[in-house]
Parts: structure tokens; sequence; C-alpha cells
């Protein structure tokens, strides 16, 4: 088992004509054969894609069309930060199950009218501005390196990019790998947050342990913390290591004053460290800690 | 983004709310005959700086007795006294720190027969991933104590994006804001057009400390601080005109020019990684182990070699650096560019400090060799541990 994707998901390329687009398809095609099975261009329809090691893709007019063709039940967007929030509806009005939005610099705005959309609809979005996911030796959507990858038990989930790549080199190193990674992205508004991935893991037979970074801004965390107490006394838990990142970051540089109103003292690192270790997370000081410190917890 | 006041009611009066006449003043030989544009009898003469606080914030150049940086004037003799006295000196408010800013632009208001003061700020919320208004009956003060001290006297309310401010929002807004009359009227009125004016120039903040009932019972826009979502700039140029460079650190503007995502700390190590969350938490470790991180720089996914050059230049026009932590964990960024722009940077600037550099991901092979090949006195680490390690001990001794 896994999370979100494995080796039937069949996955459609919003941008894959595009530099980016295309880079990043020829790798996922080189991943245990990721199936991506089309792309779309409103121009292009009718022709086709072809990686640097002449494998071929259909490319279709609308993700609509991509979708009946093909029977993809996955996107993923490579589209520039003006045209992404279209692309990303695109695909809610095919009615694609998972989204995933790698462009970062969406406009704020245009991802409250996305979310808006998104929540009257039965599709996932995971970001945007955010790296992708991977199910180990399965299925890859996004931009993560393949290499530091290792099929095992650990849940990783994170707002940053590089700091997932930490912690699944840090669980590959370690011995234990991966069962699924996801990176939900590091924009205020955007399509999943932790407590979707952190229920998924929880309910996934093959994880047996979670990693969950997360950082400064907003209050996701302490959601997840509560969230995770509130399942523990159902009877739900696994071992699960944390990081905060932004314990250094000065004050007021990311947030403006009313932001502060709204979160009424939430958003700050220490607060959501020790709503995490409240909750039963083991909070590790370093980012460089992630696996070690979840092999002492899995040792007791 | 931020802008300044005046350029902030200057939109919104575009937009059609209710504001004061008011004249800008960047050039003191002009400020006379700038001045004798307004009729009086009241003239507020405020200084022009990208912080809260004005009111109460003192100059350093002045004494304890001068008054701040915002000036009640009876007379356009005592307004122009007052400019002359403010411009070109610095102020230091309790949002500016202890530095302070210079006060490059004035800006001359008509004054206000003020009944009430109310807080009103527009802004997304990223719990609800709608914009709100925030508002509250306590205007005038510093928002983030009412909202501590008094909670229960900060009212919010969501707008749904496809159906715009409704009447009902408006009403609530109203309600909340205990007006009548008149200013119930116009403050319906306004609040429709102040989140027209949020959307359409997509803004991130628009925060209006006071919003004032005068008198006459009308509703009156008498400060606004207004922030721009930078994602959201490309499409306004109208708004990125508006940039002031002056109100920005030196090398954080330079580094905006190369599309890197810096800010500038106090501390003696400098960094340069890929990633916000990378790049936070290599500060965070450096805390750690007993140093503390003179920036924060983000070098992005895309970087060039001619991007990474920059990067380290800027970093190293700090004084304070004593030394340098380079951590590249590489996905899309690719370990080879990055040890080829650090090699070009560090023969260009002569590079006196120890230099820390930790590479993973793809192209680690590549870039070490690059590295190892280039004859420069580098450290190299084996993990981030490692290399916060090796740094704070390069400097620190």
């Amino acid at each position: 088992m896994s999370i979100l994707i494995n080796k039937d998901t069949k996955i459609i390329v919003q941008g894959l004509t595009g530099k980016t687009g295309t880079f990043h398809t020829e790798q996922a095609l080189a991943y245990h054969g990721t199936q991506m099975v089309a792309g779309t261009h409103p121009k292009k329809g009718g022709q086709n894609w072809s990686s640097a090691d002449g494998q071929i893709l259909p490319l279709f007019s609308t993700v609509a069309e991509a979708k009946d063709r093909t029977g993809a039940n996955a996107s993923v967007i490579y589209v520039p930060p003006a045209g992404a929030a279209a692309a990303i509806e695109e695909s809610i009005d095919a009615e694609i199950e998972l989204i995933t939005c790698i462009t970062e610099g969406v406009p704020v705005l245009d991802m409250v009218q996305v979310k808006e959309k998104l929540d009257k609809s039965n599709s996932r979005l995971i970001g945007p501005n955010c790296p992708g996911l991977m199910t180990p030796d399965e299925c890859k959507i996004g931009i993560m390196p393949p290499s530091i990858f290792r099929k095992g038990s650990v849940g990783v989930l994170s707002r940053s990019g590089t700091l997932t790549y930490e912690a699944v080199y840090q669980t590959s190193m370690a011995g234990l790998g991966q069962s699924s990674a996801v990176g939900i992205g590091g924009d205020p508004v955007k399509g999943t947050e932790f407590i979707d991935v952190l229920e998924m893991f929880l309910a996934d037979g093959k994880t047996e342990s979670i990693i969950m970074i997360g950082e400064i801004g907003g209050s996701a965390e302490e959601d997840a913390a509560q969230f995770l107490v509130d399942e523990a006394k159902k009877g739900r838990a696994k071992p699960m290591v944390g990081f905060i990142a932004g314990l250094t970051s000065p004050p007021g540089r990311t947030m403006g004053h009313a932001g502060a109103v709204i979160s009424g003292g939430k958003g700050g690192a220490d607060e959501k460290i020790d709503a995490l270790e409240a909750a039963g997370v083991r909070v590790s000081p370093s980012p460089a800690q992630l696996g070690v410190t979840l092999v002492d917890l899995l040792n007791g | 983004m931020n802008i300044h006041e005046h350029q902030a009611k200057k939109i919104l009066k575009e937009f059609g709310a209710p504001i004061a006449a008011g004249v800008a003043i960047t050039n003191l030989d002009e400020a006379e005959s700038t001045i004798a544009t307004l009729p009086g009898p009241v003239w507020v003469v405020k200084s022009q700086i990208h912080a809260g606080g004005r009111g109460k914030g003192r100059f350093k150049e002045l004494g304890d007795d001068a008054k701040g940086g915002v000036r009640v004037s009876f007379s356009a003799d005592e307004a122009l006294a007052n400019a002359k006295e403010m411009f070109g000196k610095t102020l230091v408010t309790k949002q500016t720190g202890p530095n302070g800013k210079t006060v490059n632009q004035l800006y001359v208001e008509a004054g206000a027969d003020i009944e009430r003061e109310l807080y009103l700020s527009l802004l997304v919320d990223r719990e609800t991933s709608k914009t709100s208004f925030v508002v509250s009956t306590e205007g005038g003060m510093d928002i983030e104590a009412v909202a501590h001290e008094t909670p229960d006297l900060i009212h919010s309310v969501s707008i749904t994006a496809s159906a715009g401010c409704t009447e009902s929002d408006a009403n609530k807004l109203a309600d909340a804001l205990i007006l009548t009359g008149t200013a119930r009227e116009s403050g319906i009125t306004l609040f429709k057009t102040l989140y027209e004016a949020f959307v359409s120039k997509d803004m991130s903040l628009l925060e209006i400390n006071p919003l004032i009932v005068t008198k006459s019972n009308e509703v009156q826009v008498l400060d606004a601080k207004v922030s721009f979502d930078d994602n959201s700039l490309f499409r306004h140029p109208d708004i990125m005109e508006l940039r002031d460079e002056t109100e920005e650190d030196e090398k954080e503007v330079e580094a905006s020019k190369y599309d890197l995502a810096y800010i500038a700390l106090d501390g003696e190590i400098g960094c340069m990684v890929n990633g916000a969350g990378l790049a936070m938490a290599t500060m965070d470790i450096i805390k750690l182990y007993g140093a503390e991180p003179a920036n924060f720089l983000d070098v992005g996914g895309s970087a060039t070699t001619e991007r990474v050059t920059a990067a380290f230049k800027i970093i190293t026009a700090d004084p304070n650096v004593k030394g340098i932590l380079v951590n590249i964990f590489g996905g899309i960024m690719r370990c080879d560019v990055i040890a080829e722009g650090v090699v070009q940077a560090a023969k260009d600037i002569n590079l006196e400090v120890p230099l820390v550099v930790r590479l993973e991901g793809t192209k680690v092979d590549e870039g070490k060799a690059i590295i190892n090949g280039s004859g420069l006195n580098v450290i190299a680490a084996n993990d981030l541990d490692d290399a916060a390690q090796k740094i704070v001990t390069a400097v620190k001794g």
C-alpha cells in the first residue's frame, strides 16, 4: 500500500511542451515506468511529444479530452504562474481525482478562487508551490530527486521541498525507507493540508511511522497536533518525528499585522513545537537529525 | 511589496473611497507652494516611511522634547516649519527597529473632525482560504494589543470570492462597527469599494487605522497601509512603479534584481541555500551550534551560474560576514551548477573568509569534483550537521 499514488496512477501533464515539463516528464518515465499518459496544449492537440530517448506521448487540446482518451486519473501542472490557476480549474472541471500543481509564484487571490471551486468538487489538489509526491519504486509526480528514495515504511510530509528531501534521504540512509512522500507546498492558500495527509498515513497499512516537517506562519501545525490528539483518543497513532523550520526567522517579514490578529498568537515556531510535542510527536531540534531521531524513537 | 500612505490613498481615491484632500512633498523647495494648495484651517504633516507607529515615533536628530512623525499644524507657516524640521531626519518607531528610517517624503493633509476612531483591514486569511475583513471599534491604537487584551472587540467577516462583498457582508461590518444613519450608508458603500480595490489590485493587506466617523457622521479613511502580493505584480505594472527602493535594504534590492530571495540579518555566518524551508533550517542549525546567521538566502530551483555568482557577491558584501556556508540539496537545482557559480564567485571576489560547502542530490559527484578541482580552500561537509559544526568552528575557533 501507499497513499495517493501507486503503479496504476495514470497522469496527464499540463505544460508538457515547456522545458520544465519536458525534463520532469522524462525523469518520471524513467522512474519505474511511471504512467505518464498524455500532455495538453491548447494549440497542439493531435500532435505528439517525444522525450530525448524517443518515448512518445499524445498531446490533446484539453484535459477533458485527454482524460476521456487515456483513462487518466491524475494531472500534474508545470504551467507558468499567470496560467496556473486556470490550469488547475481545467483539471477540476474535467473531474481529475488528483491534481498536483508544481508552479511557484501563483497569485494568492487566484488560489482563493481556485479553493472555492475545489471545495465544491471531488478533486484533490496538492500544492501549488510544491515538489509533488512519490511512492518509491511505483510512481513519481513532480520534481523530487528519485535517487534518494528507498521503498520502506516511513510516511513523509512537508511544507518545504528541500526539507522533504532531507527527511527522505535521512530515512533512506537509516535503512527505513518511505511508504510515500508528499510535499504539500509552501503557499498560504493550498489544496491539501497536513491533516488530510496525516489521515491517509494513519489509515495506510504500509506506513509504520511518520515524519512531518512544518515551518513558521499560519497554524496548520497546531491544527495537525490537535488532529493527532483527537485520533490518539480513538486509538489511532503511529510513531512520529517532527521538525519546524524558522526558529531564527525575524518576525514581521512575511506576515502583516492583521494576519497576526487573525492567528491570535499562533504562527511562531515555539508554539508549533510545543503543540506537536504535547501531541506526542518527537520534535528534532536539528534538521540533520530527522532520521536518527526516528530510529531512536522506534527502538524505544 | 509595500507602498507609502500617500500612494495608497491615491489608489483608494481612484476607487471612490472618502479621503481628505492631501498633497505629497518629495522636495523641500516645493513645500511652501504645495502646502499653499490646501486651504486649512488645519494641516496634518505626516512622515512617509514604510512602518507604523509614526505618530508616537521620535526623530534621532531632534531632542526628546521634539514632536513625533505626524504633526497637526494650525497655520500654513506652522505646517511649513514642521515639514522643514522632519524632512530628511531619521524616524524611529516601534516598527522600524533602533536604526529608524529616513523621512524622504512627507504628506500634508487637511485636518479632520474626528468623532470616533475605528479599525478596518482586509487580508487573505489562510485558515479559511478566503479574503476577510477584520474590524474593531477600537481604532487608532495598536491593534495587536487590542486583539491580545480584548479579543471580543475584534470581528472578522469572510468574503466568498464568487459573490464578492455582498449587502449582507457590508451590513455585518456596519453592525460590528456600530455605524448608524449617514455613516452607515457611507460605510456600506466604502466596504464594497475597499473590497473591489483589494481584489482588483491584488493587495495582500489593506489596513485602515483609523477609519474615522466625522462629526458630521460620515466615514473617512484617515490612514492607509497597503501591501501587494509579490506574486501578482507581473499583472500590475502601475503598482510596480510605486516601489521605493530607498525603503529597502540595499543588499535586498540588489538580490531582487537577480530573483534571489534574500533577507539581511545581524549574524556572522553568510548562508546560500536552495529552497526556503532548507534556508530557514540552515539558519536554525547555525544558531543551534552557537553562532548567528547573517542572512536568509534561497537561490531557488532554477539558478544559473550567474545568479549563484551574484548571490555570493551579495553575501560577502556584508562586512559582518566572517564565514560562508553553502548548503544545497539538489532537486531541480543541479549541484554542478552551484559548484561552478561558487568557484567563479570565489575567484572574482578573492574570497578571504572560510567557506564550507555541503552538496547533496542531483549531480552531486560532478559538483564535488568541480569544487575539489578548483584549487580553492573549501571545507567539504558530508551532511547538514557536519556543515554547520564546521562553519561555526571555523568562525568561532
